[in-house]
């Protein structure tokens, strides 16, 4: 079947889903988002509250972990997802960077960016170009060329993983918790090479973070997931100054410290086919 | 050099050849598990069934010609003279990777995300499934297998050593038999091929990624299942020629099915995952056996050959259970 792409229409566009794990637990309960293309969307939100559920959703990763989707439905530059396989997807330009980077510990790190490569068939030359944009995007990638993954460290592995989905020529990379153990300043430098491949290579961004403050300074767009479900969203300047995302989420009380007793509750927000 | 020394020396060689043989059922082993964590308990069978193609092959059989004959009453047995050796390979190479292309479509497919125990259950039905299938197959008579390699004892070396004894000891010269030689050259070259082959090419790095975590490769979009249908076919190779090697030096029969239990103690030995450490396992196993054989069998009324690998294995597993070059044991998904 043939879709005209439309090209005002967002690149994914996921469509109140609801996703069971072992056919039993129920972790996403009707959660909607779009990503336009070249934007950096940010899901925030605390440990557990879906977000790589949902990432995993998008790039089809879930059924290797006997998660499902039962309703809805996601669509990604005009394809549905759901009847692709992973590999067709990282093919059509969505790929995911896993939390906890998933570098190939015994590959070293020219192989793992080479592994990035598996789904093109664009012949060598063109793959060995972008083995030199992803040098030259990550300097420090090519001094550790030869050693093993699994010896570099946690940044190295972090800048290891991001290449090796550019090496596939993405349109979307979907970025799980980048920040994951790295010293602020590397989050810092992590976050401008997100945003410079997204401004010079016109990739797009769906990134899960618990890093709120950082997330928001980088990301164009915002949704905050709690317990599978999505209860605010927003641009990303709105959200940084909104009192209740300060107040959970970035860390700053209105005034001073309070009671536990006074705490808000979010009004959950339901949320139908977008 | 003394005719003890010599002993020696020959009870080594004689070893080490002998562990060779181990290594190449090792290794299919090996292949399997660090692609997939599947402990393939069929590995022998497959070199058995590989080697009961081969011969048919080689030897014009009709397939399940037993069984046409019993309903239809017809008399088949040979469709024709049989096929040249090299064709024959060929043709059980094509057999086998169709062999591994319906292990993953009838079987792997539908265990993906179960526990290593239930696919373990899995290849132990497909070890007696392909064992009686190839039974129906071929029939149950034990076949030569003549693939046109050497063999016997080389006259060659047995002069050059008699040599080495002092004069007048009445020293007769080493025996080394040249189809042990041959399995020692093709190991080497399979260990050759099959490292640069997961060295230098992208199917072979998707291999080594898929081994180091199942998860990453599946986000950069190597699909596990082509992989899969890859390492059997791999797997089958390695049993083809095992099956060759083993099958001329001692005939193609169903005990050949049964080198899988001489590949356990090599495999706890060298570590599941490792290559060379199969290499390796299966040569300690073959010297090992064949000196306590020769210096302390006579103490305790011989057969040692029989146990001696088991009780090694026991004390690795005892004292280092990763084996001399595997990596600590992981759980995988």
């Amino acid at each position: 079947m043939l879709q005209r792409i439309d090209e005002t229409a967002p690149l994914l566009s996921v469509n109140n889903i609801e996703v069971i794990y072992n056919h039993v637990i129920l972790v996403l309960k009707g959660v909607s988002l779009s990503v336009p293309r070249g934007g950096i969307v940010a899901i925030l939100g605390a440990n557990g509250a879906g977000k790589t559920t949902t990432l995993k959703a998008v790039s089809n990763l879930l059924r290797a972990e006997r998660g499902e989707v039962t309703k809805g439905n996601i669509v990604f530059d005009g394809a549905e997802v759901q009847s692709l396989s992973a590999s067709e997807l990282v093919r059509r330009g969505c790929i995911q960077v896993m939390e906890g980077r998933h570098c190939f510990g015994h590959l070293t790190v020219e192989e793992n960016l080479l592994t990035g490569a598996y789904t093109r068939r664009d012949g060598r030359t063109a793959v060995a170009a972008d083995l030199d944009k992803v040098y030259a995007y990550f300097p420090r990638l090519k001094e550790r060329r030869r050693s093993l993954a699994g010896y570099t460290s946690g940044g190295e592995q972090q800048m290891c993983a991001i290449g090796r989905a550019l090496m596939s020529r993405p349109k979307m990379i979907l970025l799980d918790e980048p920040s994951m153990g790295l010293a602020p300043q590397l989050v810092e430098e992590i976050f401008q090479i997100v945003a410079d491949l997204n401004a010079k290579e016109g990739v797009s961004f769906l990134l899960a973070e618990q890093n709120t403050n950082i997330a928001l300074k980088y990301a164009t767009y915002g949704y905050i997931l709690e317990s599978g479900r999505v209860v605010m969203d927003g641009a990303a300047a709105d959200l940084r100054e909104n009192e209740d995302v300060k107040e959970f989420y970035l860390g700053v009380g209105g005034e001073g410290r309070r009671s536990f007793r006074n705490v808000k509750h979010y009004k959950r927000r339901k949320r139908w086919l977008a | 050099m003394s005719v003890a020394l010599l002993n020696l020396i020959e009870t080594t060689l004689n070893g080490l050849m002998a562990g060779v043989m181990y290594s190449l059922v090792a290794l299919g082993f090996v292949l399997i598990f660090k692609a997939s964590g599947i402990f393939n308990f069929a590995q022998g069978v497959l070199a058995l069934f590989a080697a009961l193609t081969l011969v048919a092959f080689q030897t014009g059989q009709v397939p399940f010609a037993h069984l046409v004959n019993a309903i239809f009453g017809t008399e088949l047995h040979k469709w024709g003279p049989g096929l040249p050796t090299f064709l024959a390979i060929l043709l059980t190479m094509l057999v086998m990777v169709a062999l591994a292309f319906l292990i993953e479509r009838l079987v792997l497919k539908h265990l993906i995300n179960q526990e290593p125990i239930i696919l373990f259950m899995a290849t132990i039905g497909l070890a007696y499934f392909l064992e009686g299938f190839g039974d129906l197959m071929w029939g149950s008579d034990v076949k030569a297998l003549d693939v046109g390699l050497p063999s016997g004892g080389s006259f060659w070396w047995e002069d050059v050593t008699r040599e080495w004894a002092a004069e007048g000891s009445g020293y007769y010269g080493m025996y080394v038999d040249l189809l042990d030689v041959s399995a020692a050259i093709v190991a080497v070259a399979l260990v050759v091929v099959l490292s640069l082959f997961s060295q230098y090419t992208a199917t072979g790095r998707a291999l080594r990624a898929v081994a180091d975590d199942h998860q990453a490769a599946l986000s950069v979009g190597i699909s596990l299942r082509t992989i899969w249908v890859i390492v059997w076919s791999i797997a089958g190779f390695v049993a083809l020629v095992a099956g060759i090697m083993w099958g001329a030096k001692s005939g193609v029969q169903f005990s050949l099915s049964l080198i899988a239990l001489k590949a356990l103690p090599v495999l706890i030995l060298g570590g599941f995952t490792s290559i060379p450490g199969a290499i390796v396992g299966g040569l300690i196993i073959g010297v090992g056996e064949k000196l306590a054989e020769a210096y302390f069998g006579p103490m305790v009324g011989g057969a040692i050959e029989n146990w001696f690998a088991y009780m090694l294995a026991l004390a690795f597993l005892l004292f280092r259970p990763q084996g001399l070059f595997g990596e600590r044991i992981i759980e995988r998904i």
